[in-house]
C-alpha cells in the first residue's frame, strides 16, 4: 500500500527518486503518482533526458601522448 | 615453482588486466578529468598520476570487479589534494537553497500543451561545448558532486564517503549544483537565441 502524494511532494523529491536514493515505500509512492499525473511525468521525463545529455559528456577522446605517458608508467614500474 | 616464476606470471596477467581495463576507461577517466580540472594539460597530468598509483597498487585490489571505482576514487583525491596544495584553504561554498532554478519551469507551458515541449525541444538543441560550459562554470564543490553522481552514477554514501563529508552535504551540494547548471544553461539558450518568442541576446 503506497501513500498518496501531492505534486509539490513529488517535485521535492524528484532528483532522489532519479538518483534511486529514497526507501522502497517512498520510490513506489512517486512512480505510482506519475502513473496518473501528466505534469509530474513530463517533469520526471524532461530531467532523465537532461541527465542523459549532461552524461553523455562524461567521455572525451584521451591524447595519443596521454596513452604514450600510461605505457611509459607500466614499462617503468 | 620458485618465486620469481610465480611473481612473472603474477606481473604477466596483472598488465594484460589493467592494460584492457585502463583502454576500457581511458576515454571516461580523461573527460571526468578535463571537467575537474577545466584544461588538458592538468587533465593528462590528473590521468597520468592516477593510473601511475593504480599499476603500482594494483596488488592491493582484492576485488578485481571493483577496479572502475578504485581508480575513479584514486581520480577525484588526486584532484582533491592537488586543489588543498594549490589553496591556503579550500573554497567553502555555501550550499544554500536560495534561488533554486528549475529549466523546466522556466520553459514548461502547460497550456500549450497541443502545440509541442519548448522544453524538450530545448534539449535537442543544446550542444555538447554548452553543457561542458554549463558544467565547468560551476563552483569547485558542486561541480565535483554533479560528476560523482551524475557522470559517475556514485551514490550519495559512496560521494560522502569518498569527499570525507557527511551525506547530507552531498545531498545540497549536488541540489545547488544542478540547479546553476540549469540556470547556466537557460542563460546560454537565451544568448544563442534558442528559446521561442525571445530575441537573441535580449530576452530578460
Amino acid at each position: 500500500m503506497t501513500q498518496d502524494l501531492r505534486c509539490e511532494e513529488v517535485i521535492d523529491k524528484l532528483l532522489e527518486y532519479l538518483d534511486r536514493e529514497l526507501d522502497r515505500d517512498t520510490e513506489d509512492a512517486l512512480a505510482q503518482h506519475m502513473e496518473t499525473c501528466r505534469a509530474c511525468f513530463s517533469r520526471a521525463e524532461f530531467e532523465r533526458r537532461l541527465r542523459a545529455r549532461v552524461r553523455d559528456i562524461s567521455e572525451a577522446k584521451a591524447p595519443d601522448s596521454l596513452r604514450q605517458r600510461i605505457h611509459a608508467i607500466m614499462e617503468r614500474y | 615453482m620458485t618465486g620469481d616464476k610465480e611473481n612473472e606470471i603474477w606481473r604477466h596477467s596483472a598488465r594484460a588486466f589493467f592494460q584492457a581495463e585502463v583502454e576500457h576507461l581511458m576515454d571516461r577517466l580523461y573527460g571526468t578529468a578535463l571537467r575537474l580540472t577545466g584544461n588538458r594539460s592538468d587533465a593528462e597530468d590528473l590521468v597520468a598520476d592516477s593510473l601511475a598509483k593504480a599499476w603500482n597498487g594494483l596488488s592491493g585490489l582484492e576485488d578485481r570487479q571493483a577496479f572502475e571505482k578504485w581508480v575513479f576514487r584514486i581520480l577525484v583525491n588526486g584532484f582533491v589534494s592537488d586543489r588543498r596544495r594549490q589553496k591556503a584553504r579550500p573554497c567553502e561554498v555555501e550550499a544554500d537553497r536560495e534561488g533554486e532554478f528549475s529549466l523546466f519551469e522556466k520553459l514548461h507551458q502547460p497550456f500549450l500543451l497541443w502545440w509541442g515541449t519548448p522544453e524538450q525541444e530545448l534539449l535537442d538543441k543544446l550542444l555538447r561545448a554548452d553543457i561542458e560550459n554549463a558544467l565547468d562554470a560551476l563552483p569547485e564543490e558542486f561541480r565535483l558532486a554533479v560528476v560523482m553522481v551524475e557522470l559517475w552514477g556514485l551514490s550519495y554514501a559512496e560521494t560522502a564517503e569518498m569527499l570525507d563529508v557527511p551525506v547530507g552535504t552531498v545531498r545540497s551540494r549536488l541540489s545547488r549544483g544542478r540547479s546553476l547548471l540549469q540556470s547556466a544553461l537557460w542563460h546560454q539558450a537565451r544568448e544563442a537565441g534558442l528559446l521561442k518568442g525571445e530575441a537573441k541576446g535580449t530576452a530578460r
